[in-house]
């Protein structure tokens, strides 16, 4: 059985735990076709559904702002997309978003937190500090969840807006509901 | 300094309006500065997706369109200096592996927009070549109009995968044909012609 195949089965689920699979189910509803990532530990269980899901494309990176650029392009082309990352790849993208955001064209992040909450590199806590800033300045609005349940609706809403609004939106997942990463 | 010893002489305005004269319906994304020019200079038209920045973007916008459109054909312009730095992209799109996707870098070996720096294509980086390493299906420098027209013979048949074509051009600023700069109405204006709802 495979993951879709199992998450088509509805089985009562715990969200703290599965809410990437919440978070699948959103995304499909909202009509994304196209998903962009670099990996992130906390984004793996969505990466793998995507991988799985033959009506989705996906596409790897070999940095973050080729996201944004396919993103574009896929809007262009008639389709929406998702771009997935982690904090330290917000500060790769800043040119790249200046695309979006002139061209106006909906661009719905989902952005995995590091260096805010229980991070034991150093190294993670410049960006992660900045994240929020960085996107705020150069024009795309951002969202935080705290929280699985807040997560869900919160991710539900940013679709909407990018997509029906033609807005620019990051949903920083914060690195405590991510949970301290086993090293 | 360049030191390729054979400095390329092929008219870029020439070539980009040989390469759309035969473009049978494909879509174009052109990457920002003299691309967006020369595209525009050959004729404006509504499946034209001009950059007029986010320098890097241009083939991966191609790729986006190419991935939701799969019926159609697109077909990135772009420089040697754009191209170069989205080196990764070539990764990236080598592993997509759409079949619907051709870049075509227009490589005058330099930075023509900023003052005309030597770029690294003209310091032994063939980009060609870096693309057929990456795995794109098929590649090519073309140094003369004559090739070129072979080569867009070779652009309308089937593709096996991503394709990228090197245009060796002579460098040299020609007057600027300046394509619309309100993005938002190039964007409406691209995707009404694919029979998309504009906003």
């Amino acid at each position: 059985m495979s993951v879709v195949d199992r998450i088509s089965a509805g089985a009562a689920r715990d969200p703290a735990r599965e809410w990437p699979l919440e978070l699948y189910d959103l995304l499909k509803r909202a009509g994304i076709r196209q998903v962009s990532y670099v990996p992130d530990a906390g984004h793996s269980a969505l990466i793998r559904l995507f991988g799985d899901d033959a009506d989705m494309t996906t596409n790897m990176l070999t940095t973050e702002e080729e996201g944004i650029a396919i993103a574009t392009g896929a809007w262009l082309g008639g389709q929406r997309s998702v771009v997935l990352m982690q904090s330290s790849g917000v500060g790769n993208c800043i040119n790249m978003l200046s695309l979006p955001v002139q061209t106006r064209t909906p661009l719905l992040m989902l952005v995995t937190m590091r260096g805010e909450w229980a991070e034991f590199n150093p190294w993670q806590v410049p960006m992660g500090q900045a994240t929020e800033a960085a996107l705020t300045a150069i024009g795309v609005t951002v969202l935080r969840a705290e929280t699985p349940e807040d997560l869900i609706e919160i991710a539900e809403q940013a679709a909407g807006m990018a997509f029906d609004a033609d807005q620019q939106i990051a949903v920083l997942i914060g690195q405590r509901l991510l949970g301290k990463k086993k090293w | 300094m360049v030191n390729d010893m054979t400095l390329p002489t092929m008219d870029r305005r020439a070539a980009v309006a040989k390469l759309l004269a035969a473009r049978d319906g494909a879509l174009v994304v052109t990457g920002l500065g003299s691309p967006s020019y020369d595209v525009h200079a050959a004729g404006d038209m509504d499946n034209n997706y001009y950059l007029w920045g986010a320098m890097g973007g241009a083939a991966l916008v191609g790729l986006g369109i190419a991935q939701a459109q799969r019926d159609r054909r697109v077909m990135v312009i772009t420089g040697d200096g754009e191209q170069l730095m989205a080196f990764g992209a070539l990764a990236t799109i080598a592993v997509a592996a759409p079949k619907n996707l051709d870049v075509i870098v227009l490589d005058n070996q330099h930075f023509g927009e900023t003052g005309m720096q030597p770029s690294h294509t003209g310091h032994g980086i063939a980009l060609d070549r870096v693309a057929a390493a990456a795995g794109f299906a098929e590649t090519a420098e073309i140094r003369s109009l004559e090739e070129l027209g072979a080569l867009t013979k070779r652009l309308r048949e089937p593709a096996a995968g991503p394709r990228l074509f090197v245009l060796k051009v002579e460098a040299n600023n020609l007057p600027r044909s300046l394509p619309p700069r309100d993005a938002v109405f190039v964007k409406n204006r691209f995707r009404a012609h694919l029979g998309l709802a504009s906003c």
